[in-house]
Order: C-alpha cells, then sequence, then structure tokens
C-alpha cells in the first residue's frame, strides 16, 4: 500500500500537480488559438494560390508551401523550440514559463495545422466551386460560403489533431523553462525517481487526450452532413 | 434567348496546340429548348465551361438577350454569370447546406434580405415540387430530387438562359422521365431559353425543340427536330430514327425501299395507299415510330415484290410528301 499511499500524501501530487495541470492547459489553449488564427488562413492560401487554385500564385506559393511550412516542418520540434527561445524572450519579455513556452509552440504547430487544413480544403470537389462561381460568388464568397463550410468536419478533425498534438508537444516544451506537466514528470519522476509521479502524469495525459479526441470526434459528427 | 458567335477556344497542351472548339455558332430563341448532342470528346465541357465564362473562349462571343458575356470585364464578369442558371449532371449542391439553403445560395451572395430570399426560396421549392424536403440536407435525398434543387437553385437568381450540362446522366430512365418534364414545365412557365447539353439522344427525342450536333469542336447539323429528321442522309435523323444499316443476305428477290415522313407531311396512310393503288404486296422490313417535339415521325423500311413500277411507287410516294431512299440489294 505504500504506492497508494505515496499517492494522496507526495507533496509532488498534492501541491505541485493542480498548478502543473493548469500551465499544461495554459499553454495549449493559448498555442491552439493563435495556430488557428494564424493556421487556417495559411492553409486556405496554401491551396489556392497552388495551380488550380482560385488565384494561382506560383511565386507566393512557392514562399509559403516550400519554404515557410516546409522548412519549420523539417526541424525537429525539441531544437525549434530551444532555437525560438530568443524570439519568445522578444515578445513576451521572458524566456520562461508556459507564456513564452507557447511562442514556440504556437510556430512549430502552425505549418502542421496548415497541412491538415489545406488537405481538408482539397477534398471539396471542383465541381462545388464551379458551381458556386457560376452563381456569381466572388473568390472570397466562395472560400467562406463553400471552401470552409463544406471542408468543416475536416478542419475540425485538424484542430482535434493539433490539439492532441499541442498536449504532447507541450509535455517537450516543460523541458526547456516551460512548465507544466511535461516539466512535473521530468523533475519529480525522472530527476528525483518518484514513479508515482510518473504515473499519475501520464495518467492525466492519457485521460486529457481521450477527452479531446472524443470531444472533436463528436462535434466533426454534429456538422457533418455529407 | 441566347446567341453564339464563332465561339473558339484553343489551348495548348505541352508542344500540341489543341483546338477544342472551332467556330461554333448557335442561337436559341426565348421559350425554346435547344439540344446539343455529342460524344464524349466533341467538345461538350469546353462549350459548357466557355458558355459560363469558367473558361474565357480564344475568340467569338455569346450574347443574352443582346447583352455581350464573353467579352466583358472581370468586374461585370460575376453579374454577366447571373444571367445564365446551370444544371450540372450531379447536382453540385453544398452539403453543408439544407435544400432551402442550397436555393438561397445565389441570393445570398448578392446579400438579397432574408424575408425576400424566404419568400422566393418556398416558391421555387413549391416550382420543383420539393416543399416537404425544405430542411433535408442532400445526402438525405435522392439522384432525382437533388437535381430538382439544383433546377431550383438555377433558377434563383432569375436567369434568362438554363444551361443543362448532361441533366439526366447520372440518373435511372423513370427520373430522367420526370427531370425532363420538370425542366419543359419550368420552360414554359418562365418562358426560359433551355440548353441542355447531353450525349443521350432520347433527351433529345423527349424534350427539346431543336438540336446541334457537335463533333470535334464545330456544328455539323444544326436545326428544328423536324427538318433535321427530314433529312435521311442527316446523322441524326438516323441517330433520332435509327434503322439496321445492312439488309439481310437471305432476302427474296425485289426492291427494297426507305420511307422517311412526318404525320402531317404524309395526306394518305403511305402503305395501304401504295397497296391499293398500284395492287401490289407491301413487306414491311424495319421501322421506327417516334413521336418527336409535336409531330409523329416514320421511318419505315420496305420490299416491293420484283416486277413491282418503282419509278410510279417513288412518284406517287414523293407527291405525298414521303421522303424515299431506293435501297441496293444483293
Amino acid at each position: 500500500m505504500d504506492f497508494f499511499n505515496d499517492l494522496m500524501t507526495n507533496p509532488g501530487i498534492t501541491k505541485a500537480m493542480w498548478p502543473a495541470f493548469l500551465e499544461t492547459m495554459q499553454m495549449t489553449g493559448i498555442s491552439a488559438l493563435f495556430t488557428v488564427v494564424v493556421g487556417l488562413p495559411l492553409g486556405i492560401l496554401l491551396l489556392n494560390t497552388a495551380r488550380g487554385g482560385l488565384t494561382p500564385n506560383r511565386g507566393l506559393n512557392v514562399l509559403l508551401s516550400g519554404i515557410i511550412v516546409n522548412i519549420t516542418r523539417s526541424i525537429p520540434f525539441a531544437i525549434l523550440m530551444v532555437s525560438l527561445i530568443p524570439l519568445a524572450t522578444l515578445l513576451v519579455g521572458t524566456s520562461l514559463g508556459p507564456i513564452a513556452a507557447s511562442v514556440s509552440l504556437t510556430i512549430g504547430t502552425i505549418p502542421f495545422f496548415a497541412r491538415l487544413v489545406e488537405t481538408a480544403l482539397r477534398d471539396v470537389s471542383a465541381g462545388k466551386i464551379d458551381a458556386a462561381l457560376v452563381m456569381g460568388s466572388t473568390r472570397m464568397q466562395v472560400v467562406r460560403k463553400v471552401l470552409v463550410p463544406e471542408a468543416l468536419p475536416g478542419i475540425i478533425a485538424a484542430m482535434t489533431t493539433t490539439i492532441v498534438t499541442l498536449i504532447g508537444y507541450s509535455a517537450m516544451a516543460g523541458l526547456v523553462g516551460g512548465g507544466g506537466l511535461g516539466r512535473l514528470a521530468y523533475n519529480y519522476g525522472f530527476q528525483r525517481y518518484e514513479p508515482a509521479i510518473m504515473v499519475v502524469t501520464i495518467v492525466i495525459m492519457v485521460l486529457l487526450v481521450q477527452l479531446v479526441q472524443i470531444i472533436g470526434d463528436w462535434i466533426a459528427r454534429l456538422v457533418d452532413h455529407r | 434567348m441566347i446567341t453564339v458567335t464563332d465561339l473558339r477556344k484553343v489551348y495548348q497542351q505541352g508542344d500540341r496546340t489543341v483546338v477544342a472548339l472551332d467556330g461554333v455558332s448557335l442561337h436559341v430563341d426565348a421559350g425554346q429548348i435547344h439540344g446539343i448532342i455529342g460524344h464524349s470528346g466533341a467538345g461538350k465541357s469546353t462549350l459548357v465551361r466557355c458558355l459560363t465564362l469558367l473558361d474565357r473562349p480564344t475568340s467569338g462571343s455569346v450574347s443574352v438577350n443582346n447583352k455581350e458575356l464573353a467579352n466583358v470585364s472581370d468586374a461585370d464578369l460575376r453579374t454577366a454569370r447571373r444571367r445564365i442558371g446551370m444544371v450540372f449532371q450531379h447536382a453540385n449542391l453544398m452539403d453543408s447546406r439544407t435544400t432551402a439553403q442550397n436555393v438561397a445560395f445565389p441570393l445570398e451572395l448578392i446579400g438579397t434580405p432574408k424575408a425576400k430570399v424566404a419568400e422566393k426560396v418556398s416558391a421555387l421549392l413549391e416550382l420543383v415540387g420539393l416543399t416537404p424536403f425544405a430542411d433535408a440536407y442532400p445526402s438525405q435525398l435522392s439522384g432525382g430530387q437533388r437535381q430538382r434543387v439544383g433546377i431550383a437553385r438555377a433558377l434563383s437568381s432569375d436567369p434568362d438562359v438554363l444551361l443543362c450540362d448532361e441533366p439526366t446522366s447520372a440518373l435511372d430512365p423513370k427520373t430522367t422521365d420526370e427531370i425532363l418534364e420538370l425542366i419543359k414545365s419550368v420552360r414554359d412557365r418562365l418562358n426560359l431559353t433551355v440548353l441542355i447539353i447531353t450525349h443521350e439522344m432520347n433527351v433529345v427525342k423527349q424534350a427539346c425543340d431543336s438540336v446541334s450536333l457537335l463533333e470535334a469542336g464545330r456544328i455539323v447539323e444544326h436545326g428544328d427536330i423536324a427538318k433535321v429528321v427530314a433529312d435521311p442522309a442527316g446523322r441524326l435523323s438516323q441517330a433520332l430514327l435509327p434503322m439496321p444499316g445492312e439488309l439481310p443476305d437471305d432476302l427474296p428477290a425485289g426492291t427494297v425501299l426507305d420511307l422517311l415522313y412526318s404525320g402531317t407531311q404524309a395526306t394518305e396512310p403511305v402503305i395501304s395507299s401504295i397497296a391499293r393503288t398500284f395492287n401490289t404486296d407491301v413487306n414491311v422490313l424495319a421501322g421506327s415510330v417516334e413521336h418527336l417535339g409535336e409531330h409523329q415521325f416514320a421511318h419505315i423500311r420496305i420490299q416491293l415484290p420484283e416486277g413491282a413500277d418503282i419509278d410510279a411507287i417513288t412518284k406517287h410516294l414523293l407527291g405525298n410528301g414521303v421522303a424515299v431512299t431506293v435501297k441496293e440489294t444483293k
């Protein structure tokens, strides 16, 4: 019963766990918000500047797709995060804490989300876009009234995947000063070798991911009329 | 009405220059249903894309009620497009919208007030017989119902021309009949000009007042149904009133004639009048009788026994408004 006793009394759980959980939520929430705000338009641009899009623009497409998105995605996240510490310092005045970590989390996730959005939008049949154009839609109306609503189930699924990824990344961000459950597991579980903390952290992360996935799938089904 | 003048579309495919439309001209009066028929690769899809201005024609013009569409500036293009309502082969409805919301789409685009939209949508749904399905999503509708929504949507911007691109090619025969009847009835009510692009001769038979045959980017035959059918050598006539090409080998001796006539042209019962007037046997070998537009047409192959006075019989038939072709016998 030592293990269960430990669970109830270990200060790593009774005192540090809740703030760490809140920090993880904070990092994930802020990053998810900015990732969607920037990544959704970026995904739309990736699709529409490509050949056959609504506004083909080879130069812009090469810049966005080939340079920005592909380069960012090819840098391993741990390295990207460390290399973005100066930017976080510049933007939020500190390199420590969940808000600073959100800067690199957001920048690391935007290209990933934008690619998922691009793929979801590509599934909207050309016939629907033609129909909207023939009825006299502007390009902006095609995006707002056809592309995004028709791809909404896919976009919701992309958001779910992105939030799940962010929860995982946020644990990594904990190692370089971001705080949250990742740091808790590392400091208490690994460095102080307290298996109970490690186990509880893992269980919380697993439950969190499950919950996000279930809610995401539920919303996606709700908006899917196909 | 719609007038297309010398429409050409040329595009580059690698090093090759492809002439998809090679000077297409046609004119359809208001209230007419005109069929454009052609095999795949004839240029039908390119013609549709040029008429709706999804692709700019290389040269030539498209005008609806004497207003030019093909050469307008980009800014006027959207307004110009609203003069042509389009019905697609697969309806191309928005899956995220209900029937009523799909029909409202063209009205939303120009910011029509909500009350006006609701009023118009319910009138259109009644016109196409879908009032009980106003709140259904496309996935809950049958193919024929989806096409009805497509027609209502095309009509909601009050177009002068209804352009139907293979409107029944994805439907079963019974639903095809219903959709063609619907197209005819909205034409009658709204005095629309209708263009139906199709590869199905059946659609031309059932719905069209006039027809064009598109082949390799050119219109090779065109005219009112009665006019194109009356030319037995014409391809459209042969397709509309088919006749087996070869005569059987074991045919007894005699002369074979192909007769083509319409119910209004022929003044006497054709076959029995030959038998009576020339006191001869008449053997019917093959034939088709079709109701095309307002007229009944017949294309009959008969055989006359040896010794019959072919010249006199031919003359008699021609005098009665029957086109006669003497077939070679072996």
